[in-house]
Order: C-alpha cells, then sequence, then structure tokens
C-alpha cells in the first residue's frame, strides 16, 4: 500500500465522512486516494475556510473536522483557521501536503515551513519523513486533537513519502504516548471539597465556557445547576450551555455581556469556572474573581489553572466526567431563592435598554424574533464585529439549540464556512449563519461551496455598511475619527445571491420583520436576508 | 528570581525549536540554555534557567508539562542542584602577564589546555558564578573570545 492510500484508509478507520480542503501539486496523491473511498471532499474556496469549515462541522458532529491543503500558500492559507481552532481549542486534524524531502530547505516552488509557522498554535504537529509511519502518526493525532484540551494537530507530508510503498497496512488500536496522558476523573479529595463547599454556600454561581460543550457535558452541567437552584453565567463559548428561558440563566459575562450576568459574578461567594480561563474579554480584572469567594476551577488543562485568577479548588479533568463525580455526591442543596430573586429583579429593573432609531432594522430585535422562531434543535453560527455581541446578548436560546463563534481569536468570516461544516454534520438541523457585511465580505466566496456541495444554510447579513465594531472602537477611543471603517463599493447582494442561484430577502426596518423572517426560516433553501443596520448603532 | 529546569525530552529533530518557540512566545526569559543527550540515546536532556517572578515561573513549567515532546520537567532553586557549567576563555599573553594568569588559574582551578606564543587556552568547570569570576579576573589582560555551555544541574544526591 502506498502513504497516500495509508492516509485515506487511516481516516476510514477514524470514522471521517468529510475531509474539507483545497489540492495542489504535492497533496495530489492523497486527493488521488481519497477517489477511491468513501469520504467526501468539500472543496472549499480558499484553504482558510477549510479549517473554519471542519471547526464547524467538529463542533456539532463532536468529533474531529479534517482539512486538507497543499504546500506553501494553501498550507499558509490555513493557518488563520488553524489558530482560531487553536484559541477555541477545536479538534482539528490538518493535513498538508509538502514538497519533496530532499528538496526540503532549498526554497522551492510552494515551499513554507509550516511546521515552523505554526508551532505556537497547534497542540502538536508532525513532520513525516516516512511513509510506515502514517498508521501511528494518524492514530495519535485524532487520540491527540480529541482528548484532554482539545485542538487542532497539524501533519506535514512530503509528497514523494505520501508515494512511498509501507507494505502491509496495520492500524494501531490505540495511540501510545509516554508523554501525554490527560487526566479523566477529578481528584476524589477535591471532589469532596466540592461538594461540601456548595453546601455551604449562599450565593454559588456557576460560570460555564466553552470546555463545557468541548466535554459534552451540557446536561450534566443542567442536572448540577437544577438540582441545586444554581444561577449559571456563561462565557461566550458556553453560550447555549442553558436555555435562554431558564429561570437559573443570566447570560453572558463580559465587557460585552450582560449587566446582571457580571452582577452576578460580583456577587458571588462561590463561582464555580467550568471549561473556561478568565480571559481578558470576559474578565477585566481576573483577581477580583476570587476577591472574597471560594473559587472553584475545573479544566482539561493544568496550566489554565491559576493563569488568570488563582482557586480555592483546583480540579484537572474532563468536564463531563468531573459533574458526574459531583452530581453523584450529596450536596446539601443551599438555599438560593433569595439569591435568585436578588438576580431576576437586578435583570427585570434594568434590561437591555432600546437601541437605534427607527427607519432601521433594530439588531436585537431582528435577532430575538428570529431565534426565537427557530426550531428547539438548531444550530446558530454567528460571526465576528457587532453581529457578534448582539447575538450573544439577544439570541433567543432554546433548549437544544447549539451557538459556534469565533471567541477566542475573533476571527472575521467564521460563521458562513462555519455554518457548511455544521450542515455537513447534521443534514436534518436548522442552520442560520449570522454575520456583519464586513465578515460576509471576507467569506461569500463560500456561497459558491455551498452550492456546490448541497449543504444550504439560511444566511442573515447585517448591513450597515461599515466595520461596525472599529467604528464603534473609533467613537468611544478616538472621539469619532472614524478611518477606514465605512464599506462602499457594494456588492448589491439581491444581485449577488441571483448570481449564485441563492434567494434574496431584505428588510429595510421591522414593520415586515415577523413575515420575513417567518418566510426566510421556511424550507430547506439557502437564502440570504439582508437587514438594514444604523449605521451608528453600537452593542 | 531564577529557577532552573532541567527538563527530559524525546530525542527528536524539531524539539529544541518548540520548546524555545514556547519561551518566545509566552515571553518567558532564557538565561541559559543546554541540551544534549542522556544515557538513553531516545532521550535528551535540556537545561534552562529561567528567571522571573514566582507566577511565570510555575506557568513556564505548567507550559513546559503541556507540550507533548516533553517527558518530565524537574525544577529547582540554584542551592537544591549541584550546577556547573564548562567555560573556554582565550587570552593574550606576554612575558609581564604570563605569571599572573597562571596564578589566576591556579586560585581558581582553572586549566590551560592550550597556547601559542601569544595566547593562552583555558578551561574551567565551575559555578556560573565562579566562571564569571575567572573572566572578572582576566579582563586586565585581554580577553580574545570566551565560550560557555550554560549551566547544567542535577538535583543533589537522595540519601
Amino acid at each position: 500500500m502506498l502513504g497516500c492510500e495509508a492516509m485515506v484508509k487511516s481516516l476510514e478507520k477514524e470514522g471521517v465522512k468529510y475531509i474539507f480542503g483545497y489540492p495542489g501539486a504535492v497533496i495530489c496523491p492523497f486527493f488521488d486516494s481519497l477517489l477511491d473511498s468513501d469520504i467526501e471532499t468539500v472543496l472549499v474556496r480558499t484553504e482558510q475556510n477549510a479549517a473554519h469549515a471542519a471547526s464547524g462541522y467538529a463542533r456539532i458532529s463532536g468529533g474531529v473536522g479534517v482539512c486538507v491543503a497543499t504546500s506553501g500558500p494553501g498550507a499558509l492559507n490555513l493557518l488563520t483557521g488553524i489558530a482560531t481552532a487553536f484559541a477555541d481549542s477545536i479538534p482539528l486534524v490538518c493535513i498538508t501536503g509538502q514538497v519533496e524531502s530532499d528538496q526540503i530547505g532549498s526554497d522551492v516552488f510552494q515551499e513554507a515551513d509550516v511546521t515552523g509557522a505554526c508551532e505556537s498554535f497547534v497542540k502538536y504537529s508532525y513532520y513525516v519523513t516516512s511513509a510506515k509511519e502514517i498508521p501511528r502518526i494518524m492514530k495519535e493525532a485524532f487520540y491527540i486533537a480529541s482528548s484532554g484540551r482539545r485542538g487542532p494537530v497539524l501533519i506535514d507530508i512530503p509528497v514523494d513519502v505520501q508515494n512511498e510503498e509501507i507494505g502491509e497496512f496495520r492500524y494501531p488500536d490505540k495511540a501510545v504516548l509516554r508523554t501525554y496522558k490527560p487526566t479523566v476523573s477529578g481528584h476524589a479529595v477535591q471532589i469532596k471539597k466540592v461538594a461540601k463547599a456548595l453546601s455551604r454556600a449562599k450565593k454559588p454561581l456557576i460560570y460555564a465556557g466553552g470546555g463545557v460543550h468541548l466535554a459534552g457535558a451540557v446536561s450534566n452541567l443542567r442536572s448540577l445547576a437544577e438540582n441545586n437552584g444554581i444561577p449559571v453565567v456563561s462565557t461566550m463559548m458556553g453560550i447555549s450551555v442553558m436555555p435562554t428561558d431558564s429561570p437559573l440563566y443570566f447570560g453572558m459575562v463580559g465587557n460585552n455581556g450582560a449587566p446582571w450576568a457580571n452582577k452576578a459574578v460580583a456577587e458571588a461567594d462561590l463561582i464555580m469556572m467550568i471549561g473556561a480561563r478568565a480571559a481578558d474579554r470576559a474578565v477585566s480584572q481576573p483577581e477580583i474573581i476570587a476577591d472574597g469567594k471560594t473559587l472553584i476551577h475545573i479544566d482539561a488543562d493544568t496550566a489554565e489553572i491559576g493563569k488568570n485568577a488563582m482557586p480555592d479548588i483546583p480540579l484537572v479533568g474532563d468536564a463531563k466526567a468531573i459533574l458526574k463525580q459531583i452530581n453523584a455526591e450529596e450536596i446539601k442543596t443551599p438555599d438560593t431563592a433569595n439569591w435568585l430573586r436578588e438576580l431576576t429583579e437586578y435583570r427585570e429593573s434594568h434590561g437591555w435598554k432600546k437601541k437605534g432609531r427607527d427607519g432601521f432594522v433594530d439588531p436585537a430585535g431582528i435577532l430575538e424574533l428570529l431565534t426565537s422562531s427557530m426550531k428547539d434543535d438548531s444550530v446558530i453560527t454567528v460571526d465576528v464585529g457587532q453581529n457578534q455581541i448582539w447575538s450573544c446578548n439577544h439570541s433567543v436560546i432554546k433548549s437544544g439549540t447549539r451557538f459556534i463563534t469565533s471567541g477566542g481569536m475573533g476571527t472575521m468570516g467564521y460563521s458562513l464556512p462555519a455554518a457548511i461544516g455544521a450542515r455537513k454534520a447534521a443534514r436534518s438541523k436548522q442552520i442560520v449563519s449570522i454575520c456583519g457585511d464586513g465578515a460576509f465580505h471576507m467569506c461569500m466566496c463560500e456561497l459558491s461551496t455551498m452550492m456546490q456541495t448541497d449543504a444550504p444554510v439560511k444566511i442573515v447579513v447585517l448591513n450597515n455598511s461599515r466595520l461596525g465594531m472599529v467604528r464603534e472602537y473609533q467613537h468611544y477611543h478616538y472621539n469619532d475619527r472614524l478611518s477606514a471603517v465605512e464599506l462602499a463599493g457594494g456588492p448589491d447582494l439581491s444581485i449577488l445571491a441571483g448570481a449564485y442561484g441563492i434567494k434574496y430577502m431584505k428588510l429595510e426596518n421591522m414593520d415586515d420583520a415577523e413575515e420575513t423572517v417567518k418566510g426566510f426560516l421556511s424550507g430547506k433553501e439557502p437564502v440570504i436576508l439582508e437587514c438594514m443596520i444604523d449605521p451608528e448603532d453600537l452593542v | 528570581m531564577k529557577r532552573i529546569y532541567s527538563i527530559s525530552v524525546e530525542n527528536r529533530s524539531g524539539v529544541l525549536a518548540k520548546v524555545a518557540s514556547l519561551f518566545r512566545r509566552r515571553a518567558f526569559n532564557i538565561d541559559s540554555l543546554a541540551v544534549g543527550e542522556t544515557g538513553d540515546p531516545g532521550i535528551s536532556c535540556m537545561t534552562i534557567v529561567s528567571s522571573g517572578d514566582e507566577h511565570t515561573l510555575t506557568q513556564i513549567e505548567k507550559q513546559l508539562n503541556k507540550k507533548l515532546d516533553v517527558i518530565k520537567v524537574r525544577t529547582f532553586a540554584e542551592n537544591e542542584s549541584v550546577n556547573c557549567e564548562l567555560m573556554l576563555v582565550k587570552v593574550h599573553y606576554s612575558a609581564n602577564t604570563r605569571h599572573e594568569i597562571m596564578d589566576v588559574c591556579t586560585i581558581m582551578n582553572a586549566k590551560i589546555v592550550d597556547m601559542s606564543k601569544s595566547q593562552m587556552l583555558i578551561q574551567m568547570c565551575d559555578s556560573p558564578e565562579r566562571t564569571g569570576l575567572l573572566i572578572h579576573m582576566l579582563q586586565p589582560v585581554g580577553i580574545i573570545e570566551v565560550a560557555r555551555t550554560g549551566m547544567l544541574a542535577l538535583s543533589r544526591c537522595a540519601n
């Protein structure tokens, strides 16, 4: 068997159904072998989106996303997508072709040191020197990507290695790595401490991050909260751990989050941080989190514990395993009625202030209407910019809704390719991609991928003809001296949609919003819904 | 605050770059670094001396442990280990300075390992403070060049 055939065979052994990629000369042996496999290739229009689509696929399927590119520019285009996945701990296996082994280092056509370039934002990388290693490396790569703190793994394979004979194909049953043994269960003594601390708390709070989704621990988290009456706030990556109509859920924390979520963090006497890292966007001064409170920090990554906030009870391990352990403990349910009432009253008396002028679409209003009209088990992929903050704060999350966005890296143009990947993972779900006009411009080349690979997605473009988030920043920090934030020059989205054969709808204001949203969501065909937003609207 | 990291790593190509890249990426200091094979040809030992506050020094250890090529990280303060570095110093000499240099070498327990009619090559293996002191003592006679390995360290013998 040839190395390239072993690569495909290994992917089949790992249960891979889709690869997202873009070919080139030195990855052609692999693409050639794909022709003899049932694995479907989703041909993206630029490599960055192969990584984003694989990320969307991974997040909705719960498995590992696979993206493939050629050497040099192909691999380099992939880098932003790899870094985006790394920042959000998304399990990816990224395969890049490389020039002939004996030409490495001689600056031949399309040669770039990709393993060197992405060293600081991959979980691990391989440069394959012998085709015989391919089965072992593939096995390890999938194991590393999908265990412990998840993340992208890069495999760079020279074209001659892909064409090398390996003899008989034998796929290892398991990956054996002496340097890597992620902790799964939480330390028993620490679990007891958590149970004791929870029983003593008067104002406990669960602070849930993206790690809860990655561990598939949403139902365990809900049980813990519901059985003990503990309110929950989430980070941006944690959104959709709880439905918005839960009396226990108090929204997203952080400088762009809900005031009631931040109040809950400030006033709680016990915070249980799960799969979150107290990053700068979520907590401006992490030290106050621990100030006079009991802080419990549960994370798959030892290095996150104590990096930004120093916990009283650190717990390293898999969020699902640990939540199961905690749920199995006897916890004297704290009486949180007063605490919940206090938070609820605060939310009701404050509420979101209605912003924006008449004659435009109200972003908060349209997002609330749209998401509340969506099915219970739908997927919302959200881009970066004002549209992200509006979506985070105003989406109605139902019990089965999954909300995904680029939180850590904040990569514009994520939502459409991620939605295409999500579509491959969930054929029958309702999938809506929400982006601003700036982000849409960055990824609209993927409309043809969507059409070609039968991956219909409903797309909302919140159009304010601006890079709204930057404009807002310049408004606050540069005294309205606006620099390079106006997006003129088209395109006319109705014509653009027509060019792809995609249905187009437009909303100028809130007058026929209900009817339009209903039409937008009905049926399976792709639609672009353009919503005209006031350029002066702020988040 | 200084800390010594004695790191066992997989002896593969690119591992030094991966570890060095971690220090650069997270803005950790490298005061010195020495790498070599251990008794097991599959394992190399890297000795890195770093400095920073307690939080940074702890982060360094945690981040090193996350690297998949790192087998084990041991850390110690300077007094918990036997530390030494190898240094070579080349100096000018003349009839006037020859004795002075030889005296310094005797006192400092350094060895003259090569010489010509105008130059001497001195070798010393000792703690970084002592190798530093030799440089200081030789400065007046005219140092041509210096090569130092960086600190090597192993924890003190167990009882």
